[in-house]
């Protein structure tokens, strides 16, 4: 029995367009744009200014709080402008512009280190150092999720890859499943685990299997075969699933003594060692029935994702919606200026966004929303108290445990928009909760 | 913006069920013991349930321009209340009645309180109750299948009081060979009905297989022939026990969402049921039941609401 949590729903998953297509490299591109905000947390300073020569590697961004991750140049060749562009996030964003030389002459920084020489918090520091982030799309920088302050006894790497359409991280599977392993030792050995799990939904069987035949799989590396199913990839789904603990509401994965990794992420950690290369690479999914070639690609950061549009042989049509990430989460773009990110998985091209809203029709209390809430709350009641502006049955209802997976909306058969309420009473609960604390405090 | 994408928040693609499509399922599931019903008590039950469907959804249609509202026939929500309340009609009931019923069902009990999904207790019961009260003799005058003759009593009145009159044998009552509703008869029908529901994933089996196994229960051990296994697949067999707790009890709107309220709210039809089969004035209870039970529903799911993912602990304790 494929392992899994109470709740959630399989979604027809759109992969077949993608999964069986080798990623490959991109032809150059004339102009890498590198927004200054790639992961949560401090922003960054630019290190370099206009005029300036960068290579490959080389670090252009960075910030002396902790909890942060700096940025580097994927190209060699010149900064031409530091200013704000846009951001998958909507927003605009600082960015430095290098133009590419398409030399590709590698910073001496770049170097490969033996981490079973080195002690934890140098490991913590390369990491660091490397710019490594959270590259399932959260990027909550690495060195910070692998130093816990509760006692850990588990890590994973998510490999569930549960929205539909990408196929990025399968690929990493059947391509860099050694990398994978290596990612996940590094883990181990900072976190002082003798035992590593990787959870994996069962679509990916071949992914499994080309784990298994990897040269750097050992007896203590434990392979999880996760059930198909929304969103068995969300943090505390998945480690409900791989260890059977619930995340305690309000507290941190680690809180229950888990920490889960991306593959990307232990791909760059093992990249990282390995040659010393920093997060300056990433697989990213092009797909949707607008595109003429669904693709994966291997994208140096910085490309803009217009460039990977045209690789992927243009759009069919022009298409209704552009979501950067997948369908269930992702966010839409209103251009395709925006630059990929070390957080960039997908771009998804719909010729016909589905309509996920109807005003007119009523609840009619079907329960589905129940039924399939990942988290067990009750979306129905959340959304109605939403609309009434009513904070105190919402936090009743527990409305902060809210992932904002999207099953709900996309379940529900009367087309109600019930993530958005949800969202919309989100902030003003966590409002209220934190005037109350202040005003307890005194 | 030079491109007009469509910016919207997550998520972005959405499942082919639709409202409507759920109606349409429950009207194919019923079809079986409509079907049935017709050729059991012939051309007149085909005009009940004609009229009923068509007083539903014109009255629907009236109801919703007069208040200018959004008019929703097309969601075949009234279809399925005119259906239901059909079923529940004894064959040879004057159609004037039938159309009035319907027509209290959509009114009074769902449009007045807000219409789909907001109605409080199954219109369709409720307009079988009304129409009890109101006409009890035509409600009450039962025909046996197939023939024109007016039966005497169906068999679960011919069961608790002794009235004068013969409890066809049980595989007659499982085929529908006994007089009563016209959709309730045929117990055969009614479960090929449920099973293609429960394939298609419209209703859980939660709240019908509670109704039923309590009610069991409660027959075997505290009936009027206790231990008696003949007696006790007679009391499911006959009456509006199927019918009710597999298309009645499972209606959406007025029954708990959460699942531990759904088990309540099927412990609860099943126990009332007994009660008034066994012990009240009527021979049948499942009308009252549900009804009684759906009125307790809000209540239900409130003290019911389901321990949150983060609050149900885990192996760290």
């Amino acid at each position: 029995m494929a392992a899994t949590f109470k709740g959630g729903f399989h979604i027809r998953d759109y992969k077949e367009l993608t999964k069986d297509i080798e990623t490959h490299a991109l032809p150059d591109c004339d102009v890498h744009i590198f927004p200054m905000r790639q992961h949560i947390g401090a922003p960054l300073k630019a290190i370099v200014n206009v005029g300036d020569k960068v290579t490959v590697g080389q670090k252009i961004a960075d910030s002396k709080e902790f909890v942060s991750a700096p940025v580097h140049s994927s190209v060699s060749g010149t900064v031409t402008d530091i200013k704000p562009y846009f951001h998958d996030s909507g927003t605009m964003v600082d960015s430095i512009f290098v133009e590419n030389d398409k030399i590709y002459t590698v910073s001496d920084s770049v170097r490969p280190r033996d981490y079973k020489t080195m002690s934890r918090e140098k490991i913590l520091s390369v990491i660091r150092e490397s710019g490594i982030v959270g590259m399932g799309g959260a990027g909550f920088p690495t060195h910070i999720k692998l130093s816990p302050k509760a006692k850990v006894d588990y890590v994973i790497v998510n490999g569930a890859e549960c929205e539909p359409y990408i196929t990025s991280d399968h690929r990493y599977m059947l391509e860099n499943a050694d990398d994978i392993i290596y990612g996940l030792k590094v883990a181990m050995k900072v976190l002082g685990l003798d035992k590593g799990y990787i959870g994996i939904e069962l679509n990916k069987k071949n992914g499994i299997e080309s784990l298994k035949n990897s040269n750097e799989f050992e007896g203590n590396i434990h392979i999880i075969e996760l059930k198909t199913k929304y969103p068995q990839g969300a943090e505390k789904q998945l480690i409900k699933a791989v260890t059977g603990r619930h995340v305690p509401a309000g507290k941190l994965p680690s809180d229950s003594g888990a920490v889960v990794i991306n593959i990307a992420t232990s791909v760059a950690i093992a990249t990282a060692f390995k040659t010393g290369m920093p997060a300056i690479e990433k697989n990213v999914t092009i797909s949707g029935d607008a595109v003429n070639k669904p693709s994966n690609f291997r994208v140096r950061t910085g490309i803009p994702v217009s460039f990977l549009i045209e690789q992927a042989c243009g759009f069919k049509e022009t298409p209704q919606k552009i979501i950067s990430g997948g369908p269930m989460m992702g966010i839409t773009q209103y251009n395709l200026d925006y630059p990929v990110t070390k957080t960039t998985s997908s771009v998804l091209a719909l010729l016909h966004a589905q309509k996920t809203y109807d005003a007119e029709a009523p609840c009619i209390r079907c329960g589905k929303c129940v039924e399939h809430c990942p988290m067990r709350l009750m979306p129905l009641k959340l959304a109605a108290a939403s609309k009434k502006d009513d904070l105190e049955t919402a936090e009743r209802y527990n409305v902060l445990e809210c992932i904002e997976c999207g099953l709900c909306s996309y379940i529900c058969p009367a087309n109600k928009n019930l993530l958005q309420h949800i969202r919309m009473i989100k902030p003003e609960v966590m409002k209220k909760k934190r005037e109350e604390s202040v005003r307890n405090g005194k | 913006m030079e491109n007009n994408y469509i910016m919207s928040s997550s998520p972005h693609i959405h499942t082919s069920l639709t409202t409507t499509k759920i109606m349409r399922d429950v009207i194919i599931a019923l079809l079986p013991a409509a079907l049935a019903g017709i050729w059991l008590f012939g051309a007149h039950a085909a005009l009940v349930t004609a009229v009923s469907i068509a007083s539903a959804v014109i009255s629907e249609w009236i109801f919703e321009k007069i208040t200018k509202k959004h008019v929703t026939i097309s969601d075949l929500s009234a279809v399925v209340t005119g259906l239901l309340l059909a079923l529940n009609m004894p064959p040879q009931i004057p159609l004037w009645m039938v159309a009035v019923g319907s027509a209290f069902a959509i009114v009074i009990v769902k449009q007045m309180f807000g219409g789909l999904g907001k109605n409080f207790v199954n219109p369709a019961l409720a307009a079988r109750c009304f129409m009890l009260i109101a006409w009890t003799g035509a409600m009450t005058v039962f025909h046996e299948p197939l023939t024109d003759a007016v039966s005497s009593a169906t068999p679960l009145a011919v069961m608790k009081d002794g009235v004068a009159g013969a409890v066809p044998p049980l595989m007659q009552c499982f085929i529908g060979l006994k007089s009563g509703t016209i959709g309730e008869v045929s117990a055969i029908a009614l479960i090929i009905g449920f099973i293609y529901l429960l394939v298609k994933r419209v209703v859980s089996i939660k709240i019908p297989a509670v109704y039923l196994a309590s009610f069991a229960v409660l027959t075997f051990f505290f009936g009027k022939n206790i231990f008696d296994a003949e007696y006790l697949l007679y009391q499911i067999l006959t009456g509006g026990l199927l019918l009710g707790a597999f298309f009645m009890a499972t209606d959406y709107t007025t029954t708990p969402t959460t699942p531990k309220g759904m088990v309540i709210f099927g412990i609860g039809c099943g126990a009332l049921t007994f009660l008034i089969r066994r012990f009240g004035g009527y021979p049948e209870g499942v009308s009252f039941s549900i009804l009684l039970m759906n009125l307790a529903s809000p209540l239900i799911e409130r003290f019911t609401v389901p321990k949150s993912f983060g609050n149900r602990g885990g192996a760290l304790n």
